[in-house]
């Protein structure tokens, strides 16, 4: 059982208690490596969400990723595509952006990456970079 | 992180206490039926969700997962049934769920009891229903008969059916004439049909070159990727795969190797690859669950999956009635069963399932045994319409088949299959 998620859960557990749903991104902070001043969000969202997403949310947002990058983001064997587990968000959100605008080059993510929004994007992002490799 | 909250949270770990939600999902039972890629993501995803506090039956008569996807590459001949499996016992071991080997034959929505072949009853506070689909034989006269005589097969589960076409192309002499018929849309898996007459034509350009590859599809048009199919046809292809479209099967004949469509006229084959209409599995059906397409389909509400026939049964995969531009697909079944499973673990625990869902699909096709296309899309939910619409301007097509999208394509299988089971 990993440590990151059982806490995410927990924290999910406590999304019924009355507490601030705000402290639900923020719970996800501190094993994110990088700068702690998230990157400026852009206008560009397709369709705006609120930052306080209770964890499961984000677990089930991100289990979106799992089919190609594996479960929690963490790649099989070999794999040739990468995993997405402990990598900086900050490099995350950059690389989703690249394959936005074209910038990175590539058979398919280049599509699947315009279907999320920034704000989604960086959910991600801080979700990924809180698993274990 | 607010470090009170963290604090907290550890020591809820340490002390081994949980919150009042985690006190009612504690004991919670769901039961799962069929172990494809929407049931055994499902039971993973659910134990995952819940800090493996809810109990997950899987109710799947095999030992071992086989994958639709990559099987037409089986009757192609490059690949073995063998590749395409993978055992449950790992969903078990890892993840704590329980595997009866045994066939759902009866639900009972309001005592929320499963009723197993072999007698036993299991009750449940959810129910995951991924039943897959029926082959509705009599929509084409003579095949119920050709098929239980084992003559004119689909092969449209991956299985012993999947050898036994490919035995049938082996058997074939060459100048023989293969023929495929495509009921009309929605059917399992939207590229598929077109990736199989790829593969058919695969072996045969290779061992049985004077051979045809016909195609009656009761569609408009090739119904996925149809750019990509046509030009790989025609130029991997040429002269040997044949599509009609506007072809509607409506009787089969094994003895004289006869098609008959509404239109046009009869057509002699050798070897007869017949897909009829397809619909809901039964277990759904009887169930009272297919409340959709004058019940070949069952209704979800698709915040959450969860029947619209029955509460607390939540179908997902291919026997649900579909949303826009959502293809009954292995890769959309698996993520089907992940909103799913994280509205079934809010249900539980006292909150409210999310209110923005989102999916992926990909659907990789092989036009050759390495040179592969494909089709994505990124779909969200609507709460304003309720329903999965595409993201516009996401997803698309392949520009041309490419080896790089072959690897992608044997990476793809993996991982999804890890995700599912492992």
């Amino acid at each position: 059982m990993r440590i990151h998620s059982v806490l995410l859960t927990l924290i999910a557990l406590q999304a019924i208690l009355p507490v601030s749903s705000a402290l639900a991104i923020d719970s996800i902070e501190p094993q994110r490596a990088g700068p702690s001043t998230p990157p400026p969000r852009t206008a560009v969202d397709i369709e705006p969400q609120p930052l306080s997403m209770p964890p499961l949310y984000v677990q089930s947002l991100a289990a979106t990723c799992a089919n190609c990058h594996g479960t929690e983001g963490r790649a099989v064997n070999g794999a040739t595509v990468p995993g997405l587990a402990g990598r900086s968000a900050d490099e995350l959100v950059a690389q989703m952006k690249a394959f936005r605008s074209g910038e990175r080059k590539a058979t398919i993510m280049h599509q699947i990456a315009k279907g999320f929004s920034d704000t989604q994007t960086q959910l991600l992002a801080d979700y990924f970079a809180a698993q274990k490799r | 992180m607010d470090r009170r909250l963290f604090l907290q949270a550890s020591a809820a770990l340490a002390l081994g206490t949980s919150s009042i939600n985690a006190h009612a999902m504690r004991g919670a039972k769901v039961v799962v039926i069929g172990g494809g890629y929407g049931g055994a993501t499902a039971a993973k995803y659910i134990r995952l969700m819940s800090q493996q506090r809810i109990e997950v039956t899987l109710v799947e008569p095999e030992q071992s997962f086989v994958s639709c996807p990559l099987s037409n590459l089986v009757v192609g001949g490059s690949r073995t049934l063998a590749d395409l499996s993978r055992p449950y016992t790992s969903l078990t071991k890892q993840h704590g769920v329980t595997h009866a080997r045994d066939v759902a034959v009866a639900v009972d929505p309001v005592a929320r009891t499963v009723k197993l072949s072999g007698g036993s009853v299991l009750s449940y506070d959810k129910l995951v229903m991924s039943p897959g689909i029926d082959m509705n034989f009599s929509s084409v006269d003579g095949l119920t008969e050709a098929q239980q005589q084992g003559k004119i097969l689909q092969a449209w589960k991956a299985g012993p059916e999947t050898n036994a076409l490919r035995k049938q192309l082996e058997a074939m002499p060459d100048g023989g004439v293969y023929a495929l018929t495509i009921p009309e849309a929605p059917f399992r898996c939207p590229p598929g049909p077109y990736e199989r007459a790829c593969q058919v034509a695969f072996y045969f350009k290779r061992h049985k070159p004077k051979s045809k590859v016909l195609v009656f599809d009761a569609n408009q048009d090739v119904v996925s990727k149809p750019a990509l199919f046509k030009k790989a046809w025609a130029d991997r292809y040429p002269g040997m795969v044949e599509y009609h479209n506007q072809h509607k099967t409506v009787a089969v004949s094994a003895a004289d190797g006869l098609i008959k469509f509404d239109v046009h006229d009869s057509v002699k084959a050798d070897v007869i690859n017949a897909l009829p209409a397809m619909r809901a599995n039964k277990i759904a059906t009887q169930t009272g669950l297919a409340n959709m397409a004058n019940g070949r389909w069952c209704g979800v509400n698709y915040q959450t999956f969860e029947s619209t026939a029955a509460k607390d049964i939540f179908v997902i995969g291919d026997a649900i009635q579909v949303a826009q531009l959502m293809p009954k697909s292995g890769h959309m079944a698996n993520n089907h069963a992940k909103v799913a499973a994280a509205a079934i673990v809010a249900q539980l625990s006292g909150i409210e399932p999310n209110p923005q869902p989102m999916l992926t699909n990909t659907c990789y096709s092989f036009i050759d045994d390495r040179n592969v296309v494909h089709v994505a899309s990124v779909h969200e939910y609507l709460a304003t319409e309720r329903t999965f619409k595409v993201v516009q301007g996401a997803g698309g097509l392949s520009a041309e088949p490419s080896e790089l999208e072959g690897s992608y394509a044997n990476h793809w299988a993996r991982t999804i299959w890890a995700d599912m089971l492992e």
